[in-house]
């Protein structure tokens, strides 16, 4: 390429062939380094996740040691939603009315529902 | 009196313009700079950068109009520093010594400061939870690195050399730092018109990826609606910036001034010890480092080496690696979603091009425009930072090959 002013343009001309060379051994080297990255993530992710359901299952029998009475507590509980910070203690409170007042509260704080935590919600009377 | 008169006159930049041979060139420039202000301030493209670059350009070319010993960026004292064998070939001192505050500044641009401070504040401000949620979206970011290396080639058929076909290549990353960092180490001399590429493009992103997502894409691969990715939980998140740093830079060395700072800004992030650190990362250090960038950057548009003939392949080149780093991530997404049984939506794909998060709003926007209950933006992200890494590795690639 034609040089501007008087700076030094370093590197060499590539022929077709090189050019075509250099640019597919560039593409390659990208996918293998992310394609093993990939690999690492997932044996990472994977060992996590079991290390976490090990703990879920130690902690399960601690939990079902005696509790406080709780009169509307929901009786068996399915797996949490991702993002969940936990369970809401609900007493004498239907849950449709607790789903809105949990609603309300994050519109009034304007923050996400999942940067708030709700502990129990029970009904004033 | 009527002397002094006279000499105020004469070496004015307004007498310069019509004195002086480059005096056209400088006007022309001094255009251009205003509009990339328009552009920066009314189309708000890239603001942030295209406001300092603006004005970069444009006390560089008005100030060279009144003579050396006024401007505030000096051109000739960068071509002694690049002169190979010359008396001042890289030597900061002599800058130092005889530059303006332009020419300090860039000494951060030059010495690759500035893109390595920059990628600490990305990294501070990146959650790479939907990428560890769905590794397989770093097959998105690899994909759309193809106009990196699409542009490369076309660079080297248009006649420039294995250096310069690099640094305009990089410009299909969409990542402004890293194609500034590659560029200063590889061709400086092309550094104005590849930055000014890049950020500009980057800007255009909404326009340049939906006609290619349509085009590519059918209304029922638009449509697909992705599942719920897993809870990561946050010992994943601080050990991934580690991994990834221990990993990518053990295997291209080259990498190491981009991955590692970008995964030190992520590491302050996550820690939740170190929150301080990563507020001023996120905040006053990127704003500070923006603002020398872009003036910096914006400064090596001086008229005589911008207008020429390159300026024009480097912009053409620049949109031909973005369309096609664009077409690569479709293509691989294509794939993805026959592979999984449609359970993947190629729109994620195009987001494989860094520009974050520009990309993955534009994914989410055009799926949401196929099937309005579709909520792309989180499944986009994976591949979005994706492509940040894969990008850094690309440019890793290209200086350790070139350099």
């Amino acid at each position: 390429m034609t040089e501007t002013a008087s700076i030094a343009v370093k590197g060499e001309m590539l022929d077709v062939g090189t050019a075509l060379l250099d640019g597919g051994l560039g593409y390659l080297v990208v996918f293998i380094g992310l394609i093993l990255l990939m690999c690492v993530v997932i044996v990472v992710g994977k060992i996590m996740v079991s290390k976490s359901a090990a703990k879920k299952t130690a902690a399960a029998p601690a939990a079902a040691a005696p509790a406080p009475a709780a009169p509307a507590a929901p009786a068996k509980k399915a797996a949490l939603a991702p993002g969940s910070a936990g369970e809401v203690k609900i007493y004498d409170t239907d849950p449709r009315d607790a789903a809105m007042i949990i609603d309300i509260v994050a519109d009034k704080l304007q923050k996400p529902l999942n940067e708030l935590r709700f502990v129990s919600i029970k009904e004033v009377k | 009196m009527l002397e002094s008169l006279g000499s105020l006159v004469t070496e004015s930049g307004f007498a310069q313009i019509i004195t002086s041979p480059d005096g056209w060139k400088a006007l022309v420039m001094i255009a251009i700079s205003c509009v990339l202000l328009y552009l920066g301030i009314k189309k708000q493209y890239e603001p942030l950068l295209m406001v300092g670059i603006a004005v970069g350009c444009l006390l560089a070319n008005v100030s060279v109009l009144g003579g050396f010993g006024n401007a505030l960026y000096h051109q000739e004292l960068w071509d002694e520093f690049l002169k190979e064998g010359g008396q001042h070939y890289h030597s900061y001192g002599y800058i130092m010594a005889h530059g303006g505050l332009i020419d300090i500044l860039y000494i951060g641009v030059k010495a690759g400061i500035y893109p390595c401070l920059i990628f600490i504040g990305i990294g501070a401000m990146t959650d790479f939870g939907p990428l560890i949620s769905n590794p397989k979206s770093l097959l998105l970011g690899a994909a759309a690195q193809f106009g990196v290396f699409f542009a490369f080639f076309g660079a080297t058929l248009l006649g420039f050399n294995g250096n310069e076909a690099a640094s305009i290549g990089i410009i299909g990353g969409a990542d402004g730092p890293t194609a500034i960092l590659t560029t200063t180490k590889l061709a400086p001399h092309l550094l104005g018109p590849i930055a000014v590429a890049a950020y500009s493009y980057m800007a255009l992103i909404p326009m340049i990826q939906p006609p290619l997502m349509r085009a590519l894409t059918t209304e029922k691969e638009r449509s697909v609606k992705m599942e719920q990715l897993r809870e990561v939980s946050k010992t994943e998140k601080i050990l991934f910036p580690i991994v990834v740093t221990i990993f990518i830079v053990l295997l291209l060395p080259s990498t190491a001034p981009l991955i590692g700072c970008l995964m030190f800004g992520n590491l302050l992030k996550e820690t939740g010890v170190t929150e301080r650190l990563s507020d001023v990362a996120q905040n006053a250090l990127m704003n500070i480092v923006t603002l020398f960038l872009g003036i910096s950057v914006g400064a090596t548009m001086v008229g005589s080496n911008f207008l020429n003939l390159q300026t024009i392949y480097i912009v053409v080149l620049g949109l031909i690696a973005f369309s096609f780093s664009t077409v690569g991530g479709l293509l691989v997404g294509k794939l993805m979603y026959k592979l999984s049984g449609g359970k993947i939506n190629p729109l994620i794909g195009s987001a494989g091009v860094s520009a974050v998060p520009m990309a993955a709003r534009v994914s989410q926007r055009e799926g949401q425009k196929a099937n309005p209950s579709n909520f792309l933006l989180m499944h986009a992200m994976g591949p979005n930072v994706a492509g940040v890494i894969g990008s850094a590795i690309a440019a890793g690639f290209l200086m350790s090959m070139f350099h």
